[in-house]
């Protein structure tokens, strides 16, 4: 049996603003309504955004290579024209206070700073460099026949776990 | 048709995949409030495996399985980008980085990652448990520790102009810096 680590130990508040549904601040109904068939569309985004990362070679090893080496502009071009493409977008949803297809108000939650921004991302940056491929492009890299990449993700995700069991003992 | 397809089969230019990877944001927020970030599937797929009584892993998974179906279809663009909408030419990459790969045994260019490289039969060498065992750790030990990775810190969180994001994404760049110039080619040499 996993002991719990945290029998102590105070919790510490939720450091990872991408599990929405955790928030009780963001009242999103729509997880609750769509089935497999609304999920659907979902996948139809991730399948052109696959399409995209692989077309535009952000899923090549060589490429982060080169942007960490600097030795050319294209990574930064990509990166810097989705935030800025992003960003007009998110000004737009707020300013016109945009809907969602369901009539929702769209929501936007404002991050809080804590220490594994800079631990966390200097070794994610770290693993970046060495597999080529943060966890976006892994998938899409799975999916263009490169299948010792499954090796990479089970390796990501049992990272992933190693962190949740840790928390409570990592300086945030 | 036919011409429609060669136009698509050619290496896009990063503006296009900038603008089209930038809209993926305001996509996802437009058909459900959904805010992008990839890694966090790796700590869903913990949740809905393996939770193990830890409380960052006991949360319903499955209001969240809309990322999971996000990544299916990820896997599945892969897939048919490769399968029928592949350039046959190499990857053009800097006469620097292939000459000193070059000088490392990487000479082969031909796909997305080093076909050299990441194979079955490194995979089970000194090397390969740096380039995908510990290479992937950090991936998923970091980007939950950081709270997101490159979609949901460097795109939607700077986006949205929260500065923990910018601090992340700094971050982010700094260990990828290190690494590239100092610790990959090190590995490379194993």
């Amino acid at each position: 049996m996993v002991k719990d680590p945290n029998k102590s130990a105070e919790p510490i508040a939720d450091t990872d603003y991408e599990v929405r549904s955790l928030h009780s601040m963001c009242v999103n109904e729509s997880e609750h309504h769509e089935g497999v068939g609304g999920k659907l569309k979902y996948a139809l985004v991730g399948l052109l955004f696959g399409i995209v990362f692989v077309k535009s070679e952000v899923v090549s090893w060589f490429r982060i290579q080169e942007m960490f080496r600097l030795q050319s502009f294209h990574m930064y071009g990509v990166i810097g024209t989705a935030v800025v493409v992003g960003a007009i977008s998110i000004f737009l949803i707020k300013r016109f206070k945009i809907k969602t297809i369901k009539g929702e108000v769209i929501e936007f939650q404002d991050k809080t700073f804590n220490k594994g921004q800079i631990i966390g991302g200097l070794m994610f940056g770290i693993g970046w460099a060495i597999t080529g491929a943060c966890p976006g492009p892994l998938f899409a890299q799975l999916g263009t026949g490169a299948f010792a990449i499954l090796a990479t993700i089970i390796s990501a995700i049992a990272g992933t776990w190693v962190y949740g069991y840790l928390r409570d003992r990592l300086p945030h | 048709m036919s011409t429609l397809l060669e136009f698509i089969r050619q290496p896009w230019h990063w503006s296009v995949a900038g603008v089209l990877i930038g809209l993926t944001v305001p996509a996802l927020l437009i058909l459900g409030n959904k805010s992008f970030g990839i890694s966090a599937n790796l700590r869903h797929i913990c949740a809905a495996c393996l939770p193990a009584n830890i409380p960052f892993f006991k949360y319903d998974w499955k209001k969240e399985a809309w990322n999971l179906f996000f990544i299916g279809g990820v896997v599945i663009g892969g897939f048919i980008a490769a399968q029928f909408l592949s350039d046959p030419n190499d990857v053009q990459i800097s006469p620097a980085l292939a000459a000193s790969l070059g000088q490392q045994g990487i000479t082969d260019l031909s796909n997305m990652v080093p076909n050299q490289l990441f194979n079955w039969e490194t995979l089970f060498s000194l090397k390969g448990f740096f380039f995908f065992v510990v290479g992937g750790f950090l991936v998923g030990f970091g980007t939950r520790y950081a709270g997101g990775c490159t979609s949901g810190h460097a795109i939607s969180g700077l986006s949205n102009l929260q500065w923990p994001s910018l601090v992340a994404t700094i971050c982010f760049m700094v260990g990828g810096f290190i690494s590239a110039n100092l610790i990959v080619p090190f590995l490379l040499g194993l």
